[in-house]
């Protein structure tokens, strides 16, 4: 099934006078439990994209539906009620509230978003750090933390509430090339064992590799969709 | 509820000293607040307890005109005995007296067979005086306990005076006066008592007995020229002096015009528009601790708005309604405002208990003493903290409001 579709997605940003085409005519889908990675040069339109899918801004023309939701009907409100539900959001810049701990920044989804029960949250965040890897390190603050370890944290925020799908864009931009790809392997293995949605984007071409579906962009317009190496690897053993 | 609170209070921790300084400022202005108010009130109080308890009693009445030629002590503007029985009869039926008392005002020259000097004199009913008066008989020196207030044949001298001629509780003196009539009689006294001096109207008059200034007059029954009214409740003041007013207006002289005027101990002394100048110096301090909270306030959460833009994109990116984010600043702004404002109150307060401590006394007219016991009502305090709390709240709103507007990929490429 398809979890995300854009259909003849076009977006322009105002500067005064001046139109900026963002996006061109983009149509793709991401299809539920994909590990999906958007590549292209800065500046050809995947924050774009990746705020399209999750809410955060609604595209000049054509549609999108995200678990088969139109999202462009969607009010300021509404929108942030359906991120919350759905979606989860790693940033290149982690994002965490510095003056949370880890567990507690992991907690905030649950507690001041989802509203729910305190043994509930409790087990939920233990289990995501645990499967993070960082559950020794739930009592520290963000920058007691490497960047490796926030972006860890900032991934089990994103799980914390199981939502279908997480957007992340350029998350490793920020991380030297191991912890990277150490990072895109955690939430690889987070897909696999929550059955979540990845969709991250990318303009490192060492990452890429680590991708099973390949969106690769420029100057706004999807010029290719392929499996990634990833994938390919994946279908050798079929 | 309490989640976002406990947030907002640990983003306060954040930037330590901008909250504390900002907190403070709102500490000393409430602790400002509280001591000058506890300091005016208390010294009003006492004040206004001078003037009323120990000579003008809370309101009186007089014939028709007698208080804009006061000065003079006019001897044709007395009530007739009659007049009085009438009037006192209607004060008699009025359940919220404590007493009345009649008063027979004159001018009278003094002599200690030396030198003579001009003295105004109180004939009073002791009993009736003490009622009305009560501090008075605290005034006086040179009397011996269980001695009414003034006797036959005695007079009570200001101390300005009693010091001037150098006269003592048992010097003989003679007092003379004129009465309506032009014609002049002369009275031996013994002095009864000495009166220290007040400020106020009347604070350095002299006493005798009236009926001993109805002889020295040459009055068959004493003439009335003022009834001071004391009444159980202070704070009732107004209403029961507007009772009095419409009940004396019913009474009307041959030609028709109301025969008396009352007046309040506020209309009398000339303090009342000092304690009106205090409460107004009340107000502006309040109205400028308003403005210090609204102004602080607003500047610190404008700040934290603007320093956590990208951070409230986060919040709102993953699931946080603008509602919110808005509350979480609002939040800030009223814990800021709470945990100052009782500081502050504690402040205030405690310097109050300090200043009774340390007995702080300053000297204010003539020389007298004035020991501050500055009191303040816990309704006060509360009144003040909640005031503060809302206008930090207040102040936190359009800060708030501006959080919760941002757009979410906006303020998520804000650096
Ligand atoms: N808010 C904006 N206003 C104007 N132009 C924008 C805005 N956001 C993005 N763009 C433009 O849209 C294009 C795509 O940007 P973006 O999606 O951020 O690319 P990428 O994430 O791949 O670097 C770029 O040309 C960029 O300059
Ligand atoms: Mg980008």
């Amino acid at each position: 099934m398809d979890l995300v579709s854009l259909e003849h997605v076009g977006k322009t940003y105002r500067l005064g006078e001046v139109e900026i085409s963002a996006l061109t005519e983009v149509s793709l889908t991401v299809k539920e439990g994909a590990f999906a990675c958007l590549v292209g040069p800065s500046g050809s339109g995947k924050t774009t994209i990746l705020n399209l899918i999750g809410c955060l801004d609604q595209p000049s023309s054509g549609k999108v539906l995200v678990t088969g939701q139109d999202t462009s009907a969607l009010g300021r409100r509404e929108a942030a009620v359906f991120r919350g539900q759905h979606l989860g959001f790693v940033f290149q810049g982690f994002n965490l509230l510095p003056v949370l701990t880890v567990y507690e920044n992991v907690e905030y989804p649950l507690l001041m978003i989802r509203h729910l029960p305190k043994a509930e949250r409790g087990a939920a965040v233990t289990r995501v750090l645990e499967a993070v890897g960082i559950g020794d390190q739930r009592d520290k603050y963000p920058d007691q933390l490497s960047g490796g370890q926030r972006q860890r944290v900032a991934v089990a925020r994103a799980l914390v509430g199981k939502p279908a799908l997480v957007l992340a864009d350029e998350p490793t931009a920020n991380l030297d090339h191991a912890t990277a790809g150490m990072v895109i392997g955690l939430m690889k293995q987070m897909r696999d064992q929550f059955g979540t949605t990845f969709i991250f984007s990318t303009h490192d071409p060492r990452i890429v590799s680590q991708a099973e579906t390949l969106y690769t962009l420029s100057d706004g317009r999807l010029v290719d969709v392929r499996a990634g190496q990833a994938g390919v690897k994946e279908a050798d053993h079929d | 509820m309490i989640n976002i609170l406990r947030l907002a209070f640990k983003n306060l921790t954040r930037y330590k000293r901008r909250s504390i300084l900002t907190g403070l400022l709102i500490v000393l202005g409430v602790g400002a607040v509280i001591v000058f108010t506890g300091l005016s009130d208390s010294f009003k109080r006492l004040m206004i307890g001078q003037i009323t308890d120990s000579m003008l009693s809370h309101l009186q009445v007089h014939k028709k005109g007698y208080v804009a030629s006061i000065d003079n002590l006019p001897l044709n503007l007395n009530l007739s005995p009659t007049a009085y029985q009438r009037l006192a009869g209607m004060l008699k039926a009025e359940p919220a007296l404590a007493g009345f008392a009649p008063r027979l005002k004159l001018g009278a020259m003094l002599s200690n067979f030396e030198t003579t000097t001009a003295v105004r004199i109180n004939g009073i009913d002791p009993e009736a005086e003490n009622l009305v008066a009560p501090d008075l008989k605290d005034r006086v020196s040179g009397r011996e306990p269980g001695q009414p207030l003034v006797g036959r044949g005695e007079i009570l001298l200001p101390e300005v005076l009693a010091r001037g001629l150098d006269l003592k509780p048992g010097s003989e003196v003679v007092v003379v006066a004129t009465n309506q009539e032009g014609s002049v009689n002369g009275l031996p006294l013994k002095v009864g008592g000495v009166v220290a001096s007040v400020m106020g109207p009347g604070g350095r008059d002299g006493y005798m007995h009236i009926d001993d200034a109805a002889a020295l007059l040459r009055m068959n029954a004493p003439e009335i020229s003022e009834v001071a009214v004391r009444l159980t409740d202070f704070d009732q003041l107004d209403q029961v002096a507007a009772r009095l007013k419409a009940a004396l207006g019913e009474f009307k002289n041959p030609k028709g015009m109301p025969m008396f005027e009352l007046h309040t101990w506020a209309d009398l002394a000339p303090f009342a528009h000092i304690a009106r100048l205090i409460d107004l110096m009340t107000v502006f301090i309040k109205a400028i601790l308003v403005a210090v909270v609204l102004i602080s306030i607003l500047n610190v959460m404008m700040m934290s708005v603007f320093e956590r833009v990208r951070e409230i994109g986060t919040l709102m990116a993953i699931g946080t309604t603008p509602a919110k984010v808005a509350q979480l600043f609002l939040a800030e702004g009223f814990i800021l405002g709470l945990i100052s404002s009782l500081a502050g109150a504690a402040v205030g307060v405690g310097t109050i208990a300090a200043l009774n401590a340390t007995k702080v006394s300053f000297l204010f007219g003539m020389g007298q003493q004035i020991v501050l016991a500055p009191t303040i009502g816990a309704g006060t305090v509360l009144a003040v903290c909640l005031i503060v709390i809302a206008v930090a709240a207040l102040a936190s709103l359009h800060p708030a409001m501006k959080a919760s507007r941002l757009e979410p990929v906006e303020a998520l490429r804000h650096v």
